[in-house]
């Protein structure tokens, strides 16, 4: 198949393009979260991204915080940001933040005002930017311009043999023309690690990584109580045929196929080294990676199911794809691109590969995901350790 | 063309069941993905899809192989045919 060179995005005022045109409500901590619906509420085409954190935090879980709001402000697939908080010097970190896109901000604090004076403040600013922003057209965009993520979710050894590879093959062929590509997971290359580290495309890369690694399975030794087999892998995994982590991590690994990477992010964190692939440090939990990778400015995710992960995100557009012929037939709303044929072997892995590049690219041209219809919008903050 | 079971890596000592079950004393038919060969193995017990079948006798304290490596350990003998599942292999990781 000839892989088409472009595909119609929204340019944005810092030169990246946007695969959507949100407008978001933004709170920046838990108590600001009613305010911020409210808005989204009032003023139609604004979306609301409610969470449970921003109170007392500090240090490094702090930073990640302020990482994750800036970054998710600042995607591409948002046209403009409404930030709303409890006081304003933290509410200033992110407008600022985000203001560095040269994309319109504006941030509001609930204290001295309440709840129902800010909202018709920010309501008649969320207007403005709404109005503004329905009026971007999409335009052509070189295919560079897609930033994709992988996270694989609700495995089963489907996943391993089918729709993880069929991942493999997108990265394959999407990464000589100059897209950016992510995966994650610290937690599900477990077993894995040391084949993963071989895949670093510098020395600093791979030692990067098994220190990311290590330092991950340092705090699982430390807090576990037993062991792991209760969490992983899942119930779900288990009954999809996944005995060990080990096997999990082999089948998730499939996802990346031939590419290396070129270094090793810390969550939320933007990738810095041009295009090609990267690793992050993230939970492997399904909503708290898609956000941060979405946080790191990723524009379109790919995400491979055995037993049926249904998750979303309210920014970054989620296409699911299994190869569990079972799945396809009882929850097949959820899924975008069926590979099942792969099992049966009446398509190959390449085959497999172009009707994923396919969908991903309808996708990024507006197609709405199964997701995205069904209105998931999970938006989880990672937290690294308790409040002061 | 029709497969039962597919196996990543002529190492493999285990398949995988891509059909949705396959009965005991089934003959089956399997496909090695790495080199595009195959081989036939007969079931000893009922397997649904995904789940994994040994191709080989496999011993307490024995390796399984998938993917061409290690992922645990046999805790309970399994005879050529049998489920391989979490009754009979646990991770060397915890």
């Amino acid at each position: 198949m000839e892989i088409p060179k472009s595909f119609l995005g929204y340019k944005r005022e810092n030169g990246r393009a946007g695969t959507r045109n949100h407008v978001i409500i933004l709170p920046v901590d838990d108590i600001s979260n009613a305010c911020a619906e409210a808005v989204a509420n009032n003023i139609k085409g604004t979306i609301a991204l409610p969470h449970s954190y921003g109170r007392l935090q500090f240090g490094a879980d702090l930073e990640l915080h302020f990482r994750t709001m800036i970054g998710t402000g600042s995607n591409p697939n948002v046209a403009a940001v409404i930030v709303i908080g409890i006081e304003p010097k933290w509410t200033k970190r992110i407008v600022d933040g985000i203001a560095k896109t040269g994309k319109p901000v504006e941030g509001f604090h609930i204290e001295r005002t309440g709840d129902i004076g800010t909202v018709m403040k920010a309501s008649k600013k969320a207007q403005e930017f709404v109005m503004w922003a329905s009026e971007k057209q999409r335009e052509e965009c070189p295919i560079s311009d897609l930033w994709i993520s992988v996270k694989c979710g609700e495995s089963d050894t489907t996943s391993g043999l089918a729709s993880n590879p069929t991942v493999g093959n997108l990265m394959d062929k999407l990464e000589p023309l100059g897209v950016h590509l992510c995966f994650g997971e610290t937690s599900e290359l477990t077993g894995a690690e040391k084949v993963c580290a071989t895949r670093g495309a510098t020395k600093e890369a791979s030692d990067k990584f098994m220190k990311t690694w290590s330092a991950y399975n340092d705090f699982i030794l430390k807090e576990a109580t037993d062991d792991l087999s209760e969490s992983q892998p899942t119930a779900g995994n288990i009954a999809g045929g996944l005995t060990t982590i080990e096997e999990k991590a082999f089948g998730n690994f499939q996802k990346i196929g031939n590419c290396k990477f070129v270094d090793v992010l810390e969550p939320a964190e933007e990738p810095k080294k041009g295009k090609g692939l990267y690793f992050m440090d993230t939970s492997s939990a399904a909503a708290e990676c898609v956000t941060l990778q979405a946080a790191a400015g990723f524009n379109i995710h790919l995400f491979p199911t055995g037993q049926g992960n249904i998750v979303g995100n309210p920014i970054e557009p989620v296409i699911k794809l299994t190869a569990n012929p079972l799945t396809v037939k009882s929850m097949g709303e959820h899924i975008d691109c069926d590979v099942s044929k792969i099992l049966s072997r009446e398509i190959n892995l390449s085959e497999a590969g172009d009707e994923l590049i396919k969908t991903t690219l309808k996708v990024a041209n507006g197609r709405l995901t199964c997701a995205e219809a069904l209105g998931h919008r999970e938006f989880v903050m990672t937290k690294l350790y308790r409040s002061a | 063309m029709s497969t039962d079971i597919i196996i990543h890596d002529k190492k493999d000592n285990v398949g995988v069941v891509v059909i949705e079950k396959i009965t005991p004393k089934q003959d089956c038919k399997c496909w090695i993905m790495e080199n595009d060969s195959s081989v036939n193995i007969q079931s000893a017990d009922e397997i649904p899809l995904g789940h994994k079948i040994a191709m080989i006798d496999l011993k307490e304290g024995d390796t399984i192989l998938k993917y061409g490596h290690d992922i645990g350990k046999v805790v309970k003998a399994i005879k050529k045919g049998q489920h391989v599942h979490v009754h009979n292999v646990k991770t060397k990781k915890w």
